[in-house]
């Protein structure tokens, strides 16, 4: 705890367990693919063998008559297309009249059971005239010609525009050419950051169920009930009170469950062809085919500085791998620039994004979307700056600072700002001041830091209702019941509701119920995305609590004839500190209130401030109640000889505002910077191209192949949380679920240049990449460990 | 999840019973002992045997025996339970690393011995579903006609990727392989042949029943494996190296096996004139170049194959300094 008021809370802040944890850690919990309903049908997705084809038929006519096929579905009956993002509706449930990638799905059969499914998929007849395929995002950007011949992916949107571009994004703030022209030191570079996937235990499944009157339920593994119930309702063309959605737990989603995907339109319209409920599992390969991970980003930094390390300017250039589908793409576009404004002081920027199509499985939002890559970049970007000037990279990231209660250059507001105590807790926790740049060779430390938004200020759809909604309600057995809008996907979110009840309610833990992910029975909330559900949904969640807690304190002073301020709800009681008789269990408390005010119920909201935007176009993207800080310190040895890095340690602080419960933190810490780590060293979502068997094809769709670490090579983690207290989070809370992976990649970039004194700028750091550079400076004869800047100065001095 | 073909599944519990059946089913029935190469390879459809004769209950198959200077395993023994034997451990403890070397706790807790002699050999062109096979198109050594790898020629290259053949060929194992005709040895030095389809010289009909292992106390043995990741991981390069030691220390014979890398691992040649009883650096080094100098990894993994070949210097040499301090237990290290 380094800042912040401890505050005096009975809940908050304690080191609980989440109220799921039993049930999850002993299999009782049941996920989605876990429930079985009477008559149940199993479905499966006919996928396109062809990164690039038009469909000139499907003939079902075989498949329909397999014994054992209840119902058969292709594109055309669907046409209504469909995205995340309302400005960019370019899929469908089913292709229409066009694949775009190895995996797009083109027909969905329900039958008795799933080797029936299968069978009749091979009987299903599609004929493709081929098209040319792109699968470079530059290539993609200079193709000319029309849509119908196969050059673009999509119609471009307006006549003479390029088909393959998702979005365009320039954005200058301040004067950036004469800060860099006014520069004593300038840096330029290219960085690569290659995509990567999120491979959450949990495969995505549905199940859709139709009843009598025309009503849809749909149960899914999502990330966004919300928004999947208003897609359904669209692509379904049924009225949104006929559909109910409902979430079960979530096994893991980090992004890639926050849109709707072909499985969740395809299990409802199957239901509602067959007249039987209908499930469709991904199988692991469907789900690195469904991706929505990490954009693979070219990207071109320069920034500028002065001799005394203060920073002058930052000009880059940005083209986005999108994949086939827009996705959350222009949000992408935009983050890949608008998130880099903290937390250094930035006097000039500017950045130029463009988001190419591509015939590969579209890419989406990843833990950090948007701006993990360009925090890759720009860190290492600093970190050279700092060689160049001599300057310990501790000390330059300090000299920058943005500091908190302030704007960035485009505009945002930023509140509360713990990222100096985060500098400062790596760099005493790591023992920085001694051992960097002392390591023996082959052995070094490299620090990184970075900011995240505590959810996206503004909806995904324009409109000015609550983000999120939280109803409680208490009775007379003492019981709270929370009915929350809110997605548990396994960051704890139920938990942390029901730690806000107990801390206002002042009732034991195991006396709150949450109730979630129904959309019949629960307020809306917009989802688990973009970090915004601690700070939003925990506000609505106080908001309710205070209501309904207000009735309570009322009705028992007027019972002690005394002043409703007075009473206290504690500790499984009710009471006025200042007056010893005055004291009663909070059973008694609540019949008292459920006597004078009749049923007690209410419901709470949380909408964000309006003015903490840019004034431009484009300016509300990246715009955010609250951000987050964070600064890692990573430890790796480099093997100089095979290229094999081992990161043995990283130190991760990070300002979390205040830590409702700091276990949770903690793991979310530890899983950002270990996911973080794993796409440093390992992850890669690549394909083949025609040269390799076929273009388009992935690489290697199984967890065999598309490796992640496993707990052998994942290093010692150590936590460091830094409570900053914001104004306008819940008991100033901020996020803590994605901020917490941006500096790993570049602290372990930094650490191998500390190392070995090579630059890595292409991710991932893999052995053969890593000794490639290893023998391109070994043959230059600059293989060495890196000076201390203090040495440098002696020996410029001499 | 994906879905097995369907099959009869039989258990005998005697050998004679199995070679029965495997006699009566011919090309319609495999073997299955722990699985953890046929299951997935069946899901892929790479294999769809109509019967798989499983090996767990055959008596014969069991059991590690220490017997006057010869180490004797079932088949069937699994790769945990190798690891974990006081004998293996005391008299070969190379084979013990290198089964502790494979894939993951659970993996090891069924797979086995024979199994991992009888692996498949692995292609990032043929360990895929059918699906991505399908949109492939297929290769040369499942259902194609044509080789991804070198796009050239008949020849399958697959690569040999067990993690105990090339320790056993250092030791100068043996398999024993029973049929309804008889039964047979042979050495697992020649074991392997060059053909990526099917690199082993089992034929029909025939199950590999054991493996003999000779201890020669003056022999030292090393392992090391390269992979990307600490488990759960095929190797990119495996090496195998023994050597006899004379008292005095002074080394008489080198032997060395590599794989990872082509359809059958490769024994290194050339070795016999760098030997003059000494295995200090120089020495080393020369083995290693020498080493490095005959293997030519193909791209056949998605692995930067260049790298791969750089490697086998530096692994072989990392492997020959490990003998100058191995007991005669043997010793291994992790690249």
């Amino acid at each position: 705890m380094s800042r912040g008021e401890r505050g005096d809370f009975a809940v908050i802040g304690q080191r609980l367990r989440k109220i799921d944890g039993l049930a999850k850690s002993t299999g009782r919990a049941a996920y989605t693919d876990d429930l079985v309903l009477p008559g149940m049908l199993h479905g499966k997705i006919l996928r396109s063998p062809h990164p690039h084809a038009r469909i000139v038929s499907i003939d079902t006519s075989r498949a329909e008559a397999l014994e054992g096929v209840h119902g058969v579905l292709t594109g055309g009956e669907l046409p209504t297309p469909y995205g995340i993002i309302p400005w960019t509706p370019d899929e469908n449930a089913l292709a229409v009249d066009r694949v775009r990638y190895v995996g797009d799905g083109v027909a969905a059969v329900a039958a008795v059971d799933e080797d029936t499914a299968l069978q009749a998929l091979d009987l299903i007849e599609v004929e493709y005239e081929l098209l040319p395929v792109v699968l470079d995002p530059r290539q993609a950007l200079e193709a000319k010609g029309t849509y119908e011949a196969g050059d673009y992916i999509h119609p471009p949107r307006k006549e003479g525009w390029n088909g393959n571009v998702t979005k365009m994004v320039k954005l200058e703030f301040g004067d950036v050419d004469g800060g860099l022209a006014a520069a004593d030191l300038e840096v330029e570079g290219e960085y690569w950051f290659e995509g990567t996937t999120h491979a959450a235990i949990e495969p995505h499944c549905a199940i859709g169920l139709f009843e009598g009157t025309g009503r849809l339920t749909v149960w899914s593994s999502t990330q966004v009930p919300h928004y999947l119930h208003r897609e359904l309702a669209r692509v379904l063309r049924l009225d949104p009170a006929e559909v109910r959605v409902i979430q079960p737990p979530v096994g893991g989603a980090f992004g890639g469950k926050s849109e709707p995907f072909d499985l969740e339109f395809c299990v409802a319209a199957l239901a509602r062809k067959t007249g039987r409920p209908v499930k469709i599992l991904y199988t692991r390969e469907e789900v690195f085919y469904a991706h929505r991970g990490r954009h693979p980003f070219d990207m071109w930094y320069r920034t500028g500085m002065t001799r005394d390390g203060r920073l002058t300017g930052v000009d880059a250039r940005i083209v986005l791998d999108g994949g086939a589908y827009a996705s959350f793409g222009l949000v992408t576009t935009y983050y890949s620039g608008q998130l880099l404004t903290a937390p250094y002081d930035l006097p000039a920027y500017r950045f130029d994004s463009t988001r190419a199509y591509t015939n590969k499985p579209a890419c989406g939002p990843k833990r950090g979307h948007g701006s993990v890559q360009p925090r890759f970049a720009f860190e290492v970007q600093l970190d050279k700056l700092a060689q160049l000037g001599g300057f310990d990279p501790m000390e330059l990231r300090r000299k920058n600072v943005l500091g908190s209660h302030t704007r960035t250059i485009n505009e945002l507001r930023v509140t509360s700002n713990g990222f100096l105590e985060c500098l400062e807790a790596v760099e005493r926790a790591s023992g920085w001041k001694e051992r960097w740049r002392r390591l023996p060779f082959g052995r070094g430390l490299g620090v990184a830091g970075s900011t995240y938004i505590s959810g996206t200020n503004y909806p995904i759809y324009p409109n000015d209702m609550p983000q999120s909604g939280i109803q409680v309600q208490i009775d007379r057995s003492g019981r709270v019941a929370v009915f929350s809008g809110g997605s548990e996907i396994g960051q704890g979110t139920d938990s942390a509701m029901a730690y806000i009840a107990a801390e206002e309610f002042g009732v034991p833990l195991e006396h709150v119920r949450v109730y979630r992910g129904d959309t019949d029975f629960t307020p809306v909330d917009l989802g688990a995305y973009s970090s915004r559900v601690t700070f939003m949904l925990g506000n609505a969640c106080v908001d309710a609590c205070r209501r309904l807690k207000a009735q309570v304190c009322s009705a028992v002073a007027e019972y002690w004839e005394g002043d409703p301020d007075a009473v206290i709800l504690r500790g499984g009681r009710a009471f006025d500190p200042a007056e010893a008789d005055r004291s009663m269990p909070i059973r008694q408390a609540f019949q008292l209130a459920e006597a004078r005010w009749g049923t007690l119920g209410a419901t709470g909201s949380y909408n964000t401030p309006k003015d903490v935007h840019g004034s431009y176009r484009g300016g509300t993207i990246g715009a955010s109640p609250a951000y987050s800080f964070t600064a890692h310190v990573a430890e790796v040895e480099v093997d100089p000889e095979t290229g094999v890095v081992r990161v043995e340690k990283i130190w991760i602080a990070h300002d979390c505002g205040r830590a409702l419960n700091p276990v949770l933190v903690e793991g979310q810490m530890e899983g950002s910077a270990y996911m973080g780590f794993g796409e440093a060293l390992m992850e890669e979502q690549v394909f083949k191209d025609a040269d390799h068997g076929r273009a388009g094809l992935h690489d290697a769709p199984s967890l065999l192949d598309y490796r992640m670490p496993t707990s052998l090579d994942t290093p010692d983690l150590e936590a460091h949380i830094v409570e900053s207290v914001d104004p306008e989070g819940p008991y100033g809370a901020k996020e803590a679920g994605e901020g917490p992976l941006h500096p790993s990649i570049p602290a372990i970039a930094n650490a191998i240049h500390d190392a070995v004194g090579v630059r890595v700028d292409r991710l991932p750091f893999s052995p053969p990449r890593v000794w490639r550079a290893l023998e391109e400076a070994r043959r230059a004869g600059r293989l060495a460990k890196p000076a201390h800047p203090a040495e440098r100065v002696a020996e410029g001095a001499s | 999840m994906l879905r097995l073909p369907r099959y009869e599944y039989h258990r005998p519990r005697r050998l004679d019973d199995a070679l029965q059946l495997l006699d009566r089913h011919g090309d319609e029935a495999r073997v299955v002992a722990g699985g953890t190469d046929l299951i997935p390879n069946m899901k892929h459809r790479l294999f769809e045997p109509g019967h798989l004769v499983a090996l767990s209950a055959v008596e014969e198959l069991q059991g590690i025996r220490w017997d006057d200077g010869v180490l004797d395993v079932g088949a069937a023994v699994t790769l945990d339970a190798l690891s974990r034997n006081p004998e293996v451990r005391r008299h070969a403890s190379a084979l013990a690393d290198a089964a502790r070397h494979v894939a993951g706790p659970q993996i090891r807790n069924r797979a086995t011995l024979g199994g991992n002699v009888c692996l498949d050999t692995r292609c990032t062109y043929y360990n895929q579903t059918e699906f991505w096979r399908t949109a492939l198109g297929f290769c040369l050594k499942k259902d194609g006609d044509t080789c991804h790898v070198t796009r050239v020629g008949r020849k399958c290259v697959a690569a040999h990727s067990a993690d105990t053949p090339p320790v056993l060929m250092v030791l100068d194992a043996e398999v024993e392989l029973r049929s309804s005709k008889g039964s047979r040895a042979v050495p697992v030095r020649e074991w392997f042949v060059a053909d990526g389809i099917h690199n082993t010289r089992l034929e029909a009909g025939e199950i590999l029943t054991r493996i003999r292992i000779p201890i020669h106390p003056a022999t030292r043995c090393s392992y090391r494996k390269l992979r990307q990741r600490q488990a759960v991981d095929f190797p990119l390069l495996t090496v195998a190296v023994g050597a006899d030691f004379a008292s005095d220390g002074r080394v008489s014979e080198i032997r060395g096996v590599v794989t990872g890398l082509g359809s059958r691992p490769r024994w290194l040649t050339g070795w016999d004139d760098l030997v003059d009883g000494s295995l200090d650096d120089d020495v080393v080094d020369a083995l290693a170049q020498r080493a490095g100098a005959q293997c030519r990894p193909l791209e056949n993994m998605i692995v930067d194959p260049e790298w791969r070949r750089a490697m086998v210097p530096v692994e072989v040499g990392r492997a020959l300094r490990t003998l100058r301090s191995a007991g005669p237990a043997g010793a291994s290290l992790e690249a």
